[in-house]
């Protein structure tokens, strides 16, 4: 996690600065393995290597998801990947891939394109509801050495995938009249709650902020709020507040540093996300997934509804970070924490020295030149 | 021949003196520079009435010929209106067809609609327009900030009808009408005519809402059609936030249905200091114009000449601008521009000291 990070970081700027003639790279590395956390110890067995669908997808996905391949295989990790072609323009996601993912129950993802106002509906909506992948997670952070406007951000965002606005539900009622309609059940409510408070228990975080626009959407939102609450009578160790949506996106831009974890319904989410991947860095280095009960879908955290355009992918210039980062939340998931470890490390050593970054970020490396400054900082 | 000329001038100016509700085409009332033009003021509550205070003190320093018909909001339902605006206030816009609104308190209670509601029904105010710049001396994190938000206010997702399906199962409607979104459209296009505006942006999230986002944008191409000079383009509302957070020199006038655009302005308003300093104007049939300040009573600070009057401010240079005194608007406007930019009058809230009617003193001095 981004947390145990910070420490050996600051570790190292101390040296470098310290430090005149020994190389600081090499210091930092030594003063990893004195850093290094109380082992976790596994089950005989777990070192098999696991299977995880990968879906490279369309735009710069193909990109980015063979620099993951490339850094797990030089990191040795214990994955294997099965690939699976999807492609926005397929009117449903094959059911062979579906049948992976069940199996494998993990998935690595790029993003996949979905056509404005045509007829087919998102395959990215489709795989959570087909999936029951309930949760959407969001991890904003300031990368140390990546300049923002804003500091100390360090903001979840969880966000309820499966109903609200984007139910799909639409009809015409009469010519030039359109009606959608927005579906909000306690079920659902409840469960995503939960989850955000889980998750906020299990990773040490302090508070939870309910996201809501209750009082306009009463009935609707006033739902969402008092399945919070309930949930949060439970945490009495986690503090909970409510903000309405557009004070929010207010704060946000002002003082991002206030907010903790934070659990929206669908859309206000979708948006709460993409603004805070914004002031955080950029959605280029934002990680993130889809969890449910069963299965879990790891891909770029906030991706700005594109897949990146046709000059990055011809250039092969896209960002491969957010996904990077992703890719060791997955091996997070999946039980592996040295591995996560190291890749996060380097993913932010990578950042942190500044010389190999990606347009988006300043710089004007390639993708590979990034993988393969990440791969050379691996320990 | 000079003498039919000038009786056909005059009688045209009689006409268009009196703004025609029927006619829904004209955004803009007409104004005679010779008589003074009769405006409806809401001061509101808590902080309201010491800043219409102070907007009628710097309309008074630079001559604007406005005559002000003042209106408070009662503590009595009226059962006309369903509120406690009583339906003398909302005919006397209509009459005058501008208006000035400071914050109101919506009090907690049932029986009545909510003061906002009842204005935009009952005047039919169906676009929000927020013009967002950066105010030259205000340093915050962004800079160069210079965009206009026009949000659809009537219908879309605040239509307010929700019911309860069955226990633990609510639905809650989204309108989209083509009817509203031509109107905001076409009232979009032609402010970026009028205030020379290059670029219009349409936000939408038809990717996934379809058939509603979807009718909003083929309303906004119909539109853009008839303005060809004006670069039309339509963005996915993730990818507008996130644009506006890291670059927001990129947008220029945003059009957007009701949700969208009350997030969007909202924080447009955080990227340049606050709700304290945005003006705002509701634009409504028959081109009704109700400028507002958007931000709240303050009750707090209420009655200690504290308050900072620039969003009212503001928004009148709005009104003005409206009933086409572009010249007294400029003024005004450098002026509170240039009191901010200097630094020496600022109220509590931008860091400064000054009172309310310091700070007021100091704009009309700067005229």
């Amino acid at each position: 996690m981004a947390r145990r990070g910070l420490p050996l970081l600051r570790h190292i700027l101390r040296d470098s600065a310290a430090a005149a003639s020994a190389p600081p790279l090499l210091k930092a590395l030594a003063s990893a393995e004195s850093r290094r956390s109380v082992t976790y110890m596994p089950r005989p067995g777990d070192g098999t290597p696991r299977a995880v669908t990968l879906i490279p997808g369309d735009g710069i996905g193909p990109l980015v998801t063979g620099a993951v391949r490339q850094v797990m295989e030089a990191m040795h990790a214990p994955v294997y990947f099965e690939t699976y072609e999807v492609h926005g323009d397929m009117d449903t996601v094959p059911p062979e891939v579906i049948q992976s993912i069940r199996k494998n129950k993990v998935c690595l993802k790029g993003g996949l394109a979905t056509p404005v106002g045509g007829g087919v509906s998102s395959l990215n909506v489709q795989l959570r509801k087909e999936l029951d992948l309930y949760a959407s997670l969001v991890h904003c952070f300031n990368l140390p050495g990546l300049p923002t406007r804003h500091q100390n951000v360090d903001i979840v965002v969880i966000r309820e995938n499966t109903e609200g606005e984007y139910s799909g539900l639409e009809h015409e009622v009469v010519p030039g009249v359109v009606e959608s309609l927005k579906v909000m059940t306690k079920f659902c409510s409840e469960r995503i709650a939960k989850y955000a408070f889980e998750y906020a228990y299990l990773n040490n975080r302090k508070k939870v902020t309910a996201v809501h626009k209750a009082n306009i959407m009463k009935l609707a939102d006033g739902l969402f709020l008092e399945s919070c609450r309930e949930v949060a009578t439970k945490y009495p160790g986690i503090k909970y507040n409510e903000i309405i949506v557009d004070n929010c996106c207010m704060q946000l831009v002002s003082k991002p540093e206030q907010f903790d974890v934070m659990v929206t319904p669908n859309l206000y989410g979708n948006l709460v996300a993409n603004t805070a991947a914004g002031i955080a860095g950029g959605t280029g280095v934002m990680p993130g997934g889809n969890v449910g009960q069963d299965h879990a879908v790891f891909e770029q955290g906030a991706s700005a509804g594109n897949v990146g355009n046709q000059k990055m992918v011809e250039k092969k210039k896209a960002n491969p970070v957010a996904l990077l980062l992703s890719s060791a939340m997955m091996l997070r998931h999946l039980q592996f924490p040295s591995f996560a470890d190291r890749l996060e490390t380097a993913v932010k050593l990578v950042i942190l020295e500044g010389e190999y970054r990606t347009k988006d970020l300043g710089g004007d490396s390639t993708t590979q030149e990034v993988v393969d400054a990440v791969i050379a900082a691996l320990d | 021949m000079a003498l039919r000329r000038l009786l056909q001038r005059s009688s045209i100016n009689h006409i268009s003196s009196r703004v025609l509700p029927s006619c829904i085409h004209s955004f803009c009332a007409a104004a005679s520079p010779s008589e003074p033009i009769r405006a409806t003021l809401f001061p509101g509550d808590g902080i309201g009435p010491e800043i219409a205070e102070s907007v009628k003190q710097v309309f008074n320093a630079a001559g604007v010929p406005i005559e002000w018909e003042e209106h408070f909001v009662g503590d009595k339902v009226d059962p006309r209106t369903e509120s406690l605006l009583t339906w003398e206030s909302l005919e006397s816009v209509r009459r005058n067809g501008v208006g000035l609104k400071g914050p109101m308190a919506t009090p907690i209670g049932k029986g009545h609609r909510s003061l906002n509601l009842t204005l935009r029904k009952e005047l039919g105010l169906y676009a929000n327009v927020r013009p967002c710049y950066s105010l030259p001396g205000y340093k915050t994190r962004y800079d160069g900030v210079n965009l206009v938000t026009i949000r659809e206010n009537t219908e879309g997702e605040y239509s307010g009808l929700e019911h309860q399906v069955v226990r633990g199962v609510v639905e809650s409607l989204k309108i989209i009408t083509r009817q509203a979104s031509l109107r905001v459209a076409e009232y979009a296009f032609h402010y970026a005519k009028t205030n020379g505006r290059q670029r219009v942006s349409a936000i939408h999230k038809a990717n996934i809402m379809r058939k509603t986002d979807g009718l909003f944008l083929k309303c906004c191409r119909e539109v853009a059609e008839k303005y060809p000079e004006i670069t039309y383009e339509e963005v996915i509302i993730d990818n507008c936030c996130m644009m506006l957070v890291k670059n927001p020199t990129l947008f220029d006038v945003l059009v957007m249905p009701n949700l969208y655009g009350d997030i969007i302005s909202d924080l447009c308003a955080g990227l340049i200091g606050g709700l304290g300093l945005t003006p705002s104007c509701n634009i409504g049939e028959g081109g009704i114009a109700l400028a507002e300040a958007v931000h709240g009573s303050a009750p707090d600070i209420a009655g200690k000449n504290l308050a900072n009057p620039t969003a009212l401010l503001l928004s009148s240079v709005m009104m003005l601008r409206h009933l086409k005194l572009s010249d007294k608007a400029d003024r005004i406007h450098n002026a509170i521009l240039s009191t901010i930019a200097e630094g020496n009058y600022r109220t509590v809230d931008l860091g400064g000291t000054s009172s309310t009617t310091d700070f007021t003193k100091a704009v009309c001095d700067h005229l």
